[in-house]
């Protein structure tokens, strides 16, 4: 009996621990994170440091009206919508991998992504102006439309009798195909100035960043955040199989529809507003497993860390690059995204 | 009423195509192990998941006076637990966790949902499974046998009346396929559980089976204890192979297979 005790005192130390040190990786992310901000905050063309930074803000007075703009209009909205890009695109992949059982499934590898630039593209070609829309919300919008749609036919593809998860992900290369295709087309037809435009719109860049977006992006993360977090342990058990599942009393359909409606709100929004940024949505939440593991409960978390943390550093490349130039954060995306991915495909095997 | 599990009736379909046929099993009776057995496509494995209300059936599933078939997915999961082939491998979860997950995700009667009422009971699951020494390691560490009474231990964690298994013991070496049933067995019998178990080694089922259900093409081909059920005739025509059925030295049944027809 003594023996038991102590055994059973050992197993839930061990337990603790573990959760302990997840606990403390996230707390580690979100110091990271805090940092990669201030960094981000501090670096731009202009050369205003982080300490004249923080002075404006606290005393405006301070600063003359170009220093102005450039905190209220440049610095702070790019800043913090590269955070809450990355942790939209981020916590979308990790609940996809979750629900399609697969490690290659994310906005970006799916189609959202292309989905939502054709519905931006067709908006730029044959704009719509109406007297309450302006020619920028309507493309954000008809970008989201698309995206939510693009979603919804995954969905509706899911639910067909016979449609394991193998022939949902490669509808969703189909989308990315089909979509890329008539944006080229669009491209093809289009006249020179309105090509820049589209070409632009495809580079996702956080430049688009203003506060009604940012405020729009911040409502959605904040109401989907919970929901999320809530799903989690369920998400858990799918994790180790969709009929273990359901035969422990998980209704799989019901959790699949509304994470799928978490992800179309979480990447339409976010893609919507600052186009196609790619590879977040897959290596963030790949990060984040090999640092907590695969329990949901801090996966999720972690992974919105760690696509906020991502997209901030990238932000912060964007503007070093070439110096006075900002690059779209999409093309460091891909450009960093891509041999991360690589080495993870090829340190964790077939464990991915 | 009847005490025990009996299916009435079971037919499932894929599309057109039906697969379970008017199938009825006889009541099994808590305590005791049951193995359906019989030959690829007869339908064990569709049977076993229309009782576990994983594959939409018609007819009547009844657990004593209660009537499965019509239960809600989480109020038949209180009483009824499915184990699949096999547990994924290369999740980053520990085997604690793994076991924690299966409590924490539906409210099982009688276990209160607070973290150290979690931890005591998913403990003492793997004590049960004989597995305590591996609660800190990875679902990603361990062998397929290891994996698969993880997997046992999920199940039993939640306190079922009824252990539904599909091939357990399928992807495993010697040791761990006896070691999976002699556990499976002992559950059975201490804590007066009803098992079905799918299994292709009919020796294995003549072994550990109070009860063998043999299927074919859909349909109850015969049902009753190893002695009584297995014989020639029935090798002959159910797996078309010619076998003799023999006792060994220690009075357990072995079935020595000659050639296919």
């Amino acid at each position: 009996m003594t023996t038991q005790t102590l055994d059973l005192a050992n197993a839930t130390d061990g337990y603790r621990r573990l959760l302990a040190r997840r606990a403390w990786l996230l707390g580690l992310l979100g110091t990271a994170l805090v940092c990669a901000i201030l960094v981000d905050l501090a670096s731009g063309p202009s050369g205003m440091g982080l300490l004249a930074l923080l002075d404006g803000i606290l005393h405006p007075s301070h600063l003359s009206a170009t220093d102005q703009v450039i905190i209220w209009n440049v610095r702070l909205p790019y800043a913090l919508m590269a955070v809450l890009v990355g942790c939209a695109l981020s916590l979308a992949g990790a609940e996809m991998q979750a629900i399609l059982n697969n490690p290659l499934a994310s906005p970006f590898t799916l189609g959202v992504s292309s989905a939502a630039a054709l519905g931006a593209s067709l908006v730029i070609v044959f704009p719509v102006t109406t007297l309450w829309v302006s020619a920028n919300t309507a493309i954000s919008l008809s970008a989201f439309i698309f995206a939510a749609a693009s979603v919804f036919l995954l969905q509706a593809m899911s639910r067909l009798r016979g449609a394991g998860v193998e022939s949902l992900v490669l509808f969703g290369i189909a989308l990315v195909f089909s979509c890329n295709a008539v944006v080229a087309l669009l491209q093809l037809v289009a006249t020179e100035d309105v090509l820049q435009q589209l070409v632009f719109w495809t580079l996702g860049s956080v430049t688009r960043a203003n506060w009604d977006k940012l405020g729009i992006l911040a409502l959605v993360v904040a109401v989907v955040l919970p929901f999320s977090f809530a799903a989690a342990p369920r998400l858990t058990l799918l994790r180790m199989g969709e009929d273990r599942a359901q035969s422990f009393g998980v209704d799989v359909k019901r959790l699949r529809f509304f994470s799928l409606l978490r992800i179309s709100l979480l990447s339409a929004t976010a893609v919507a507003f600052v186009g196609t940024i790619g590879f977040i949505g897959l290596v963030g939440p790949h990060i984040a497993r090999i640092l907590v593991g695969e329990d949901q409960r801090f996966l999720l978390p972690a992974s919105a860390l760690t696509g906020a943390l991502l997209l901030s550093l990238s932000s912060i490349a964007s503007k070093l690059i070439m110096p006075g130039v900002i690059v779209p954060v999409g093309i460091v995306t891909a450009l960093v995204g891509v041999p991360i991915f690589v080495v993870l495909v090829f340190k964790r095997g077939r464990q991915l | 009423m009847s005490e025990g599990l009996s299916v009435h009736n079971a037919q499932v379909s894929y599309g057109r195509r039906q697969i379970v046929h008017d199938l009825s099993l006889p009541t099994l009776p808590h305590g005791s192990l049951t193995a359906l057995i019989g030959p690829n496509g007869a339908g064990k494995s569709t049977l076993l998941r229309a009782v576990a209300g994983l594959e939409k059936m018609q007819g009547v599933v009844r657990l004593g006076d209660l009537d499965l078939s019509a239960m809600s997915v989480a109020e038949r999961a209180r009483r009824v637990t499915y184990m699949p082939q096999n547990l994924p491998p290369g999740l980053s979860l520990s085997v604690m966790e793994s076991v924690i997950a299966a409590l924490r995700v539906a409210n099982v009667e009688g276990i209160p949902l607070s973290s150290d009422a979690c931890l005591r009971e998913a403990f003492d699951a793997l004590q049960r499974i004989g597995i305590a020494h591996l609660a800190d390691q990875l679902l990603s560490t361990l062998s397929g046998g290891q994996r698969q009474l993880v997997s046992l231990a999920q199940l039993i964690a939640r306190r079922p009346q009824v252990m539904l298994l599909d091939e357990p013991t399928s992807a495993l070496d010697l040791n761990y396929q006896l070691k999976v049933m002699d556990c499976v067995r002992d559950l059975v019998r201490e804590h007066n559980l009803i098992a079905v178990v799918v299994l292709h080694d009919i020796n294995l089922a003549a072994r550990f089976a109070d009860h063998i259900a043999v299927l074919r093409q859909g349909r109850l081909y015969a049902s009753g204890a190893a002695d009584d059920v297995l014989n020639p005739l029935l090798f002959a025509e159910v797996y078309r192979v010619r076998a003799r059925i023999e006792r060994c030295s220690q009075h357990t049944v072995q079935v020595l297979v000659d050639g296919a027809f």
